[in-house]
């Protein structure tokens, strides 16, 4: 369509009668934007009888009432009971009409001048006048006016749009084969007496495609591509290129608040680059985004969930995670959670919903039970971090399952009573097992005072946060007759692998007991002996290397028997490791007192566990028993069995019983040759590369209930609160699991009227600069009611039957004539509507952080295109490291093609933000971030100029321009210019270039300028400089090249 | 008042503006050239006249500017500000049961017992204001300063409480106080940022989100100038690029620049061209603005620099007051090393001599200048400590019910003391001051109604005080 075919419905609207009525209420509600353009379905019915509908209706109450009911009586008369005022509701009709307290209506329908509202809206009386002028929010006499025309013309309530499911609007009638974009734009537009642009030209609009659906620009080969094969092929072959997905998915982790480090003071490295690469990956096949979503919250909940969907699950997980000394890990676990509401409010619900953490939301309808309603959705998980391994692992993983359960099975077959056998076997295990009673700790901490330990009902104890080297735990247990104690290393979800250690192999130095007897002064040492476990390692000898200034000596030190527990010497450790990935099991040590103890009741009973290493090899779960009965020892086979075996047959689990199996099968001394089969098998599981913090639900024993904290307090719980939805969304569906995954699928279910919308909205925001809702993390009532909300609700009920396809919304979208708009700015299109809400042109801003530096990299030549993998460290100023409170000595800056990875890949850090990321508006991960805002900057522009990789892309697209460019400056200035804009220069253009380039080189030529260190950074050295050409040449172009990596057109999507 | 530097800023900035009409041929609707998305007060005006252009507060300010010393890791009250004899007599013995009910400290357990003061203190000035034998310098501007015995705060992990100081919010994402300051009353450095970050000895806990921009645009965030190396990142240019050939360039990317406003219309671009004159000028500006060459030996004496151009804190409070004079809207110094959970009395002591004699010279030479009317000072850090012991009898652990900060300047009590805590310096007694008070407080002197200071983010109106805060009148001049 051209700008010819809006001309008639243009030229209707300028002749349009201005009827009385309508020129009241324009009079009246000044303050109405738009007044002629809502909803689509009136819309179309406005463009035949305009005067008639609106001369009925009044304000629009969405549009125009509610946002002043919701800024200035919201707070005392809105959904809050806490902060409700005289009994008075006024987002209800039926209440406003039938008043609060006194009885009166608030409002009279038709009757201004009756309304109580308008009184008091009118009062001069401090007391009486509305708002109170203690709130500071006085009413502007335009919106006094609105509130008067809307009850006037009958106060009639809309319920929010955002939370009406979408309908799909009547498209104005048009011409076959336009799009309705483009048909309610022209609408729009047309109403208002605009013309949308003439479309850009083709160079323009290929390099804008490129810089939107691949984040990069196009190359001379490409653009000469586009004019052959045009515009929509184009869009394709775009929509197909694995460049799209690390274009997309960087929206996706700004939302995600995704970071390689865990933030705070400590800052540690963090693995979470495979979920990054999911997320690029599900771009690029074009995961639906309802499965996206669903994945992403809940993919570990899925049936038969795979490594990819477990892996999706780390979405949530990306929240900062405290390490500093002596933090309380549940503390810190529900700023997580809070985090992690936010981030699905912002990503997928577009809501707010951080106020309703304290109370009840004051201006959309969360309330404070609702809140934790969601919240409970996601409690009941573990923070768990596991081994990802690559496809080829996963392969040779499954092939060793298959050779594992082919073992067995031969010891079955072997032994075909294995099931009697096995029975009576575990019938005296069960029988030989002693009674120990588990020791509930009045106190505990830790050598450093770093840990705060904590103990779960099953007296289980649990030390997460900061790393100690000793725990200490106090107890008054019953002492009378003790014969031993039981130190159990156990695994718990929360825990890499689950544990027991932090990180992997782990060990205990030292156990130590003593006891205070009731109104003692002192701990006495308590004498421990004949320690026994369920496995040891065979001694190894570590030889610790003396103290560099020579005050400790060389140590030679044996680790392993399980007497190194008691031994007295403070380095040598008890390692109960059964190697790579077997050793993520329970184990078990047994000591004995020197003699029964024999002490009165109150005794304090201290026991000591001095922890191997450092973190690293910390146990992180652990329990402590006490028995009576004589001369206890550790049995001999896995203490994993051993918990299975206590446990009740009913409640065994399917591992319970492998595990029982296992020991039995472990002690059959003719099994011995399957055995050593199965143990040399296991060394055969592959090392995983990677790993991953992700959501894995809590076991049913370990279940978390949820409570409602009084003003979001962590420790200050009032109520249980159940999974639960807030009652203005869609139903949760009565038959769906009231868990997580039930959660997820309520999230993107087609009745959602939100969830769509904020996708699409974000997708149209991703492309134009600015979503259809302007503030695109917020579809609630404070939200600016959209220009186009018609054009949002058509394209949000197309996502949904196109399958929630990305693709093909982005396709639809880029095809219409609108996003094909020229650019072009003048004074009068500036003036009417600078923020280009109307889409009268098109689409011209700086281009995201990552797209400026991919930029350079492209154009130069440098940028080496690599799909995923961790994360790719940049060079960072020393004085930026120097920064850390704790210092990233793994900073180690990637050189050679690493170097010059995409944006997307570079490795991000919480507290130290990358400066360009950071001074090109990239957020930091600190907290979800549905739309970055834009700056323009002296510290950009500096960055653009002098950091060493823009540098270094100046440098190499010079050796590009002088190698490619042809032999003289004018089509070398071409070229470059060419590269960088995507169009060849304007004679103005080329002849200011031309000047500089000529200058530069008489200034090196005349030995002002050094070539050698403009064109390398080093006095001494040249670069491989092209053909016929001179070092002069090279440093000319290196500062020509930096100035057009600069250039506003080079940085811009025009 | 030295008004020479504000005459040079005039006209500086009168320099620029009329080569950005002149030159690029840009009206005052090319200024409203910044893309951000504006919600509304304050933010759309903001993005009328440029973010960073001169707004007026809500009434009549006290000050203008900021200079803000965070003392990072929590320096001891009841070595510095706080006198206890009853602390002195009680050492060694365990505090009184009913004053730990509901009591947290992060690493120790409550019940250990009561620590003595490790220094004596002593009367200062004419108003006789109690403070440690280790603060003489302070001691000698105690008549100008105004003592908070009674802060308080929420959090008692470091991270947590320095982005609350700093932030009002222990979650991350929101606006430094700084930021806020700096979106609410505009710049006045035309050749300098308007919101400065200065850090002396190791990186802070709370890392660049203690002074970053939140939610707010990026332009309002904090900008560190640094030492060593590059004080304003990238601010050299590369090797082989001397200043006539940056020149050069920037006249060649500015005239390109034009072509494509002429040709394209956007004003956007008109913002770029001044952004990238900015950054000439700053290459300039910044490092005159550290070189220390042109300050007399007595001023630097008067703060204890021995050496000019060796970093630190004494040189960051002279690069303080350097940059208050230029016109810059708020200064935060952080210091990071206040965190004594042991080796209290040797560290506390060096700490005291790092930062006593600078502290006091950047309040003294200030107010020579004519310029403390208008600018505040503030002193302290994210809690205090505890009266009980940590480890064996030389530590404090974190204690977020009582600690000191100091203030002084525009519309601030001096000589005065603020606040009272109990015997032990555990519990406030008498006029408690919430970190969202003092905020609140500070906003006022800076103009501002803290209830109304507020930017529309994800449809709140958010400010730095959150839903808390009241002014504390008792500390107003």
């Amino acid at each position: 369509m051209s700008t010819t075919d809006f001309l008639p419905r243009l030229l209707m609207w300028q002749f349009r009668p201005a009827l009385p009525a309508v020129v009241a209420v324009v009079a009246a509600v000044s303050l109405m934007p738009a007044l002629l353009s809502d909803r689509s379905a009136r819309a179309a019915e406005l463009v035949s009888t305009p005067a008639q509908s609106l001369a009925s209706s009044g304000p629009d109450y969405q549009r125009d009432v509610q946002p002043i009911l919701a800024e200035h009586c919201g707070h005392c008369h809105g959904l809050d009971e806490q902060s409700r005022k005289g009994d008075l509701r006024l987002d209800i009709r039926q209440n406003a009409l039938e008043g609060g307290e006194s009885g009166q209506p608030a409002i009279v329908p038709g009757k201004a001048d009756e309304s109580e509202l308008v009184s008091r809206i009118l009062s001069d009386d401090p007391d009486t006048i509305m708002p109170p002028p203690h709130e500071k929010k006085p009413l502007a006499a335009t919106q006094i006016a609105t509130l008067k025309a809307w009850i006037a013309a009958g106060a009639k309530y809309d319920p929010h749009w955002a939370f009406v499911l979408p309908q799909r609007p009547a498209v104005p009638a048009v011409a076959n084969g336009t799009s309705p974009i483009d048909a309610i734009v022209a609408s729009h537009l047309a109403a208002k007496g605009l013309a949308p642009s003439p479309e850009a030209d083709p160079a323009t609009l290929c390099r804008r495609l490129y810089l939107d659906l691949v984040g990069l620009p196009p190359s001379p080969e490409q653009l000469a591509a586009f004019e052959a094969n045009g515009y929509e092929k184009t869009v394709d072959a775009l929509l197909a290129s694995e460049r799209y997905g690390e274009k997309w998915a960087r929206h996706w982790l700004d939302l995600a608040r995704y970071s390689d480090t865990n933030g705070y003071e400590k800052d540690h490295r963090r693995e979470m680059w495979v979920w990054r690469d999911w997320v690029i990956a599900a771009f690029n096949r074009d995961m639906p985004y309802d499965q996206f979503v669903v994945e992403q919250i809940a993919g570990d909940l899925l049936p038969n969930a795979t490594q990819e969907q477990v892996v999706a699950t780390g979405f949530l997980r990306n929240s900062a995670i405290n390490e500093e000394g002596a933090i309380i890990a549940e503390e810190f676990r529900m700023v997580e959670m809070f985090d992690r509401i936010d981030c699905l409010g912002k990503a997928v619900l577009g809501l707010t919903t951080q106020c309703a953490q304290c109370h009840t939301h004051k201006f959309d309808p969360i309330t404070h039970d609702e809140y934790y309603g969601l919240f409970a959705f996601l409690n009941n998980t573990y923070e768990a971090r596991s081994y990802v391994y690559t496809p080829e692992q996963r392969a040779a993983i499954d092939d060793v399952r298959r050779q594992l359960a082919a073992a067995d099975e031969k010891a079955r077959t072997q032994r075909p009573g294995w099931q009697q056998e096995m029975a009576v076997w575990e019938q005296k295990m069960a029988a030989g097992l002693v009674a120990w009673t588990p020791v509930e700790m009045t106190e505990m901490s830790s050598s450093g005072l770093l840990t705060h330990p904590t103990q779960l009902p099953d007296k289980t104890i649990l030390m997460l946060g900061h790393w100690d080297k000793e725990m200490i735990f106090e107890s008054k247990p019953d002492l009378r007759g003790a014969t031993g104690l039981q130190l159990e290393a156990l695994t718990h979800g929360d825990l890499f692998m689950q544990g027991p250690g932090r990180e992997g192999a782990w060990g205990v130095e030292e156990l130590k007991c003593s006891v205070k007897k009731p109104g003692g002064e002192k701990w006495e040492p308590l004498s421990l002996v004949n320690a026994t476990a369920d496995f040891s390692v065979a001694e190894r000898i570590e030889t610790r290397p003396a103290s560099p200034d020579g005050k400790t000596p060389e140590k030679k030190i044996a680790h392993g028997p399980v007497a190194k527990l008691i031994d007295g010497d403070i380095d040598s450790a008890w390692e109960s490791d059964r190697g790579h990935i077997v050793r993520h099991q329970p184990s078990v040590a047994v000591v004995q007192f020197e003699k029964p103890l024999d002490l009165p009741e109150g005794t304090e009973f201290k026991v000591a566990v001095r922890m191997a290493g450092s973190n690293s090899r910390m146990l992180a779960c652990c329990r402590v028993s006490l028995t009576t009965a004589p001369e206890p020892a550790a049995p001999p086979i896995d203490h994993a069995a051993i918990l299975a075996i206590r446990t009740s047959k009913e409640r065994r689990t399917p591992a319970d019983e492998a595990a029982i199996f296992e020991a039995w099968r472990q002690s059959m001394a003719d099994l011995q040759p399957v055995n050593n089969e199965i143990a040399s098998l296991w060394k055969k599981m592959p090392q995983a590369p990677t790993t991953v913090l992700h959501m894995a639900e809590r076991t049913h024993a370990q279940h978390r209930t949820t409570h409602l904290l009084d003003r979001g307090t962590w420790n200050q719980p009032l109520r249980e609160i159940g999974p639960h939805v807030p009652a203005a969304l869609h139903p949760f569906p009565a038959d769906a699991p009231r868990n997580r995954l039930g959660f997820a699928r309520w999230l993107v279910d087609p009745q959602s009227p939100l969830t769509a919308r904020v996708a699409v909205n974000r997708i149209w925001q991703t492309l134009f600069g600015t979503g259809l809702v302007e503030t695109s993390d917020d579809f609630g009532t404070r939200s600016p009611v959209p220009e186009y909300r018609d054009i949002l609700d058509w394209l949000a009920v197309e996502f949904v039957e196109h399958g929630w396809s990305q693709k093909q919304l982005i396709r639809e979208i880029v095809n219409s004539k609108t996003y094909r708009q020229s650019s072009r700015v003048t004074s009068e299109s500036l003036a009417h509507d600078p923020g280009n809400r109307l889409l009268a042109r098109g689409p011209r801003f700086r281009v995201d952080a990552e797209v400026v530096r991919d930029i350079a990299l492209a154009v130069s030549g440098l940028i080496t295109q690599k799909t995923g993998g961790p994360g790719v460290i940049p060079p960072v100023p020393q004085n930026v490291l120097d920064y850390n409170y704790h210092y990233p000595s793994f900073w180690k800056p990637a050189e050679g093609p690493e170097r010059y990875r995409r944006a997307v890949y570079l490795f991000r850090k919480r507290s130290m933000p990358d400066p360009v990321m950071a001074s090109f508006d990239a957020p930091n991960g600190d907290l979800s971030c549905a739309r970055r805002l834009r700056s323009n900057t002296p510290l950009a522009a500096l960055a653009g100029l002098n950091e060493p990789v823009f540098v270094e892309a100046a440098r190499a697209l010079a050796l590009r321009t002088l190698r490619e460019g042809g032999s003289d400056d004018a089509s070398r200035g071409h070229y470059a210019f060419f590269l960088c804009t995507s169009r060849p220069p304007t004679d103005d253009e080329i002849k200011v270039l031309l000047a500089f380039v000529a200058a530069q080189r008489k200034k090196v030529a005349d030995g002002w300028t050094n070539a050698r260190e403009v064109t390398t950074g080093e006095g001494e050295k040249l670069p491989v400089l092209p053909g016929n050409t001179t070092p002069q040449d090279a440093a000319a172009w290196t500062l020509a090249a930096r100035v057009l990596l600069n250039l506003d057109e080079t940085l811009t999507k025009n | 008042m030295n008004t020479s530097h504000l005459l040079h800023n005039a006209r500086a900035r009168l320099l620029s503006r009329r080569w950005f009409f002149g030159e690029c041929g840009v009206g005052l609707a090319g200024i409203a050239a910044s893309s951000m998305l504006a919600s509304e007060g304050r933010a759309a005006a903001a993005s009328a006249a440029g973010p960073l252009a001169l707004k007026a507060s809500h009434f009549a300010p006290k000050a203008k500017r900021v200079v803000y010393m965070f003392q990072a890791g929590a320096p001891s009250h009841l070595e510095l500000y706080d006198p206890k004899p009853a602390l002195a007599k009680h050492d060694g013995q365990l505090p009184p049961a009913d004053l730990l009910k509901g009591y947290r400290a992060a690493f120790i357990n409550p019940k250990s017992a009561l620590l003595g003061p490790k220094y004596a203190f002593q009367k200062y000035g004419a108003s006789g204001i109690e403070m440690s034998e280790l603060l003489p310098y302070t001691g000698a501007i105690a008549d100008d300063i105004c003592l908070v015995r009674s802060m308080q705060t929420d959090a008692v992990n470091h991270a947590p409480a320095q982005i609350l100081m700093n932030t009002g919010s222990q979650q991350f994402g929101r606006p430094s106080f700084g930021s806020w300051t700096l979106y609410g009353l505009g710049s006045e450095a035309s050749d300098l940022p308007g919101y400065v970050v200065l850090t002396s000895a190791k990186g802070t806990s709370g890392g660049a989100s203690n002074y970053g921009a939140g939610f707010l645009p990026t332009l309002y965030g904090g900008v560190p100038l640094r030492s060593g190396g590059d004080p304003v990142l990238y601010l050299s240019n590369p090797k082989g690029i001397d200043r006539e050939t940056q020149r050069a360039s920037l006249d060649t990317l500015n005239r390109l620049n034009d072509l494509s406003l002429k040709a394209v219309g956007d004003p956007e671009i008109a913002a770029r061209i001044q952004a990238y004159e900015m950054a000439y000028r700053l290459q300039a500006s910044a490092p005159e603005l550290l070189d220390l060459a042109s300050e007399p030996k007595e001023v630097l004496a008067r703060y204890g620099i021995t050496d000019p151009t060796k970093a630190g804190y004494a040189r960051n409070c002279l690069l303080a007051r350097r940059l208050l004079e230029r016109g810059v809207r708020f200064v935060q110094l952080f210091h990071e090393a206040w965190d004594q959970h042991g080796g209290l009395t040797k560290e506390i002591r060096k700490n005291a001599l790092d930062t006593d004699q600078a502290s006091a010279a950047l309040v003294s030479d200030l107010k020579e200048r004519g310029l403390l009317d208008d600018t505040i000072v503030v002193w302290g850090g994210e809690f205090g400590r505890t009266p009980m012991v940590q480890g064996g009898n030389d530590g404090r652990d974190h204690h977020n019910r009582a600690f000191t900060m100091w203030l002084a300047g525009g519309g601030i009590k001096s000589g005065h003391v603020h606040g009272q805590t109990d015997d032990f310096g555990f519990n406030v007694a008498a006029d408690p001051v919430h970190v969202h008070d003092l905020n609140a407080t500070l906003l006022h002197l800076l103009g501002f109604d803290h209830t109304r200071l507020t930017y529309r983010f994800q449809g709140r109106d958010y400010r730095l005080t959150d839903v808390h805060g009241s002014l504390v009148k008792g500390i107003l001049a």
